[in-house]
């Protein structure tokens, strides 16, 4: 399959043209975070106060990735369960989040907000931590180190590959992918 | 017969190592699997992914380095044999150790949180393990490793139905178990299924399940014959490999039985990613 390749930041134009089905390879910085980093970024822009990172046009991988052997960038950093984000996605992307990594099903809410915040989500493999370090070459934490697995990096992605799940346009390739393959008995016997 | 001492430090070396193992070397059986659908796929998105699934595992073996980064809570089943003693202080306390060793020299990631009900801290060692014990003839103990990530396991359920519902009922819990779950217990997925018993012994028989070679048939074959069509409608669901859309949303189904109470009919179905790691060794 070709590969869009795109770079972030993002911006709203090249988000636009991002469709649900989409192979994409992602190059530049994305930030990991995940369940404890999200809770402590909501609470900072409840308070008004500034965050550890620029989130305007920003993606943000939903990561915690094994501890790094000695010599290598990162250990294994493959994608985490995207839906326990779901409550703090919507304010980031009101606040300019662009992109979100990660995998599986989003909530009405979270695509509501993708569609009139002009963001995006992608699916990186779940499980394919090994390969996908690959295409991470540079990592450094920029906050919360105390969260171990759960801080928040700064990583350099070189072609990270990625398929387009939910575009801003409305696409949702976990439905439209499963309506094309499902057989119409399997539901119910 | 004589009672065989065992150093209980034998069991810490061999948990330390099958932590590491279990997380970098994908058993064959699974290997094998993916390869087979990578090859039956009708759906491109699903051909790359499950392409990318077979690259990772060689990666990882090449590089001894995890499959996934949720290197999982190690759930460890003892068989211990009841002519061996164990010297040297206690089976839990040694398998602890083993798993604190092996996820902390193997580079693995440490995802147990103590308190979870409030503070959620991090135990920093993966510890405590999760550990069934039986006792068997003999004077061997065999351990096995599973490495559980939480991604599949929090897909799972326990259906309490009624007798009369009938295999219907408990084929309709598997299926919809699997429909719910979509994309995100990393489909391709291995469906564990515990049938009868008490809600404890049910979800066991579940995870036991498990840990069945990927393309076993049956010894019975009416179970036989019960996986083979759960396997044919979980895969006509259609979500295929990461949920994008295809032909493989399921690798296997295994289907293990237990007496129920005459009143009871407990369905447990345990969902395993496509990274189903585990090994067994004898000491």
């Amino acid at each position: 399959m070709a590969a869009k390749k795109i770079t972030t930041p993002l911006t709203d134009d090249v988000v636009r043209d991002l469709h649900a089905g989409d192979a994409v390879e992602i190059t530049g910085v994305v930030y990991q975070a995940r369940d404890a980093a999200h809770k402590r970024l909501v609470a900072l822009i409840e308070a008004g106060e500034e965050l550890p990172f620029e989130l305007q046009g920003a993606v943000v991988y939903y990561m915690g990735p094994s501890p790094a052997k000695p010599g290598n960038v990162i250990g294994s950093a493959g994608p985490t369960t995207s839906g326990r984000m779901d409550a703090y996605a919507p304010l980031l992307m009101k606040h300019g989040l662009k992109g979100m990594i990660g995998k599986g099903l989003r909530t009405p809410e979270v695509k509501d907000a993708m569609r009139e915040c002009t963001a995006v989500y992608f699916a990186a493999t779940g499980g394919a931590g090994a390969l996908l370090a690959q295409r991470i070459v540079g990592n450094e934490t920029i906050a919360y180190p105390e969260l171990g697995a759960e801080a928040i990096a700064r990583l350099e992605v070189e072609d990270f590959p990625v398929i387009v799940v939910n575009d801003c346009h409305g696409g949702d390739l976990y439905e439209e992918g499963r309506a094309k393959y499902a057989r119409a008995e399997a539901e119910q016997a | 017969m004589p009672v065989r001492d065992l150093d209980v430090r034998e069991i810490t070396a061999a948990v330390r190592e099958l932590c590491i193992t279990a997380n970098y070397d994908l058993p064959r059986d699974v290997y094998d699997a993916l390869v087979a659908a990578c090859a039956a796929e009708e759906s491109p998105v699903g051909r790359e992914v499950l392409g990318q699934l077979v690259e990772n595992a060689d990666i990882a073996a090449r590089d001894r380095v995890p499959i996934c980064q949720d290197t999982g809570f190690a759930v460890i089943f003892a068989e211990v044999g009841q002519d061996v003693h164990l010297v040297g202080g206690t089976l839990a306390e040694a398998v602890d150790e083993g798993v604190r060793r092996g996820y902390g020299d193997g580079y693995l990631r440490k995802s147990v949180a103590e308190e979870p009900g409030h503070a959620r801290r991090n135990t920093k060692d993966n510890t405590p393990a999760i550990l069934h014990t039986t006792i068997v003839p003999g004077d061997k103990v065999r351990l096995t490793m599973m490495a559980k990530g939480g991604g599949a396991e929090n897909m799972s359920s326990l259906n309490m139905l009624k007798p009369s519902q009938g295999w219907a009922g408990m084929s309709q819990a598997v299926v919809d178990t699997v429909s719910r779950a979509g994309s995100n217990p990393c489909p391709p997925v291995i469906i564990g299924v515990g049938i009868g018993g008490t809600i404890d012994e049910v979800t066991l028989l579940a995870k036991r399940a498990l840990l069945r070679d990927v393309g076993s048939t049956h010894p019975d074959p009416r179970v036989a014959e019960m996986e083979d069509e759960l396997l044919v409608r979980i895969n006509d669901l259609g979500i295929g490999p990461q949920g994008l859309g295809g032909r493989t949303t399921a690798l296997d189904v295994f289907i293990e039985e237990m007496p129920s109470h005459i009143a009871s009919m407990p369905v447990a179905v345990n969902v395993q990613c496509h990274a189903q790691r585990h090994k067994t060794v004898e000491l």
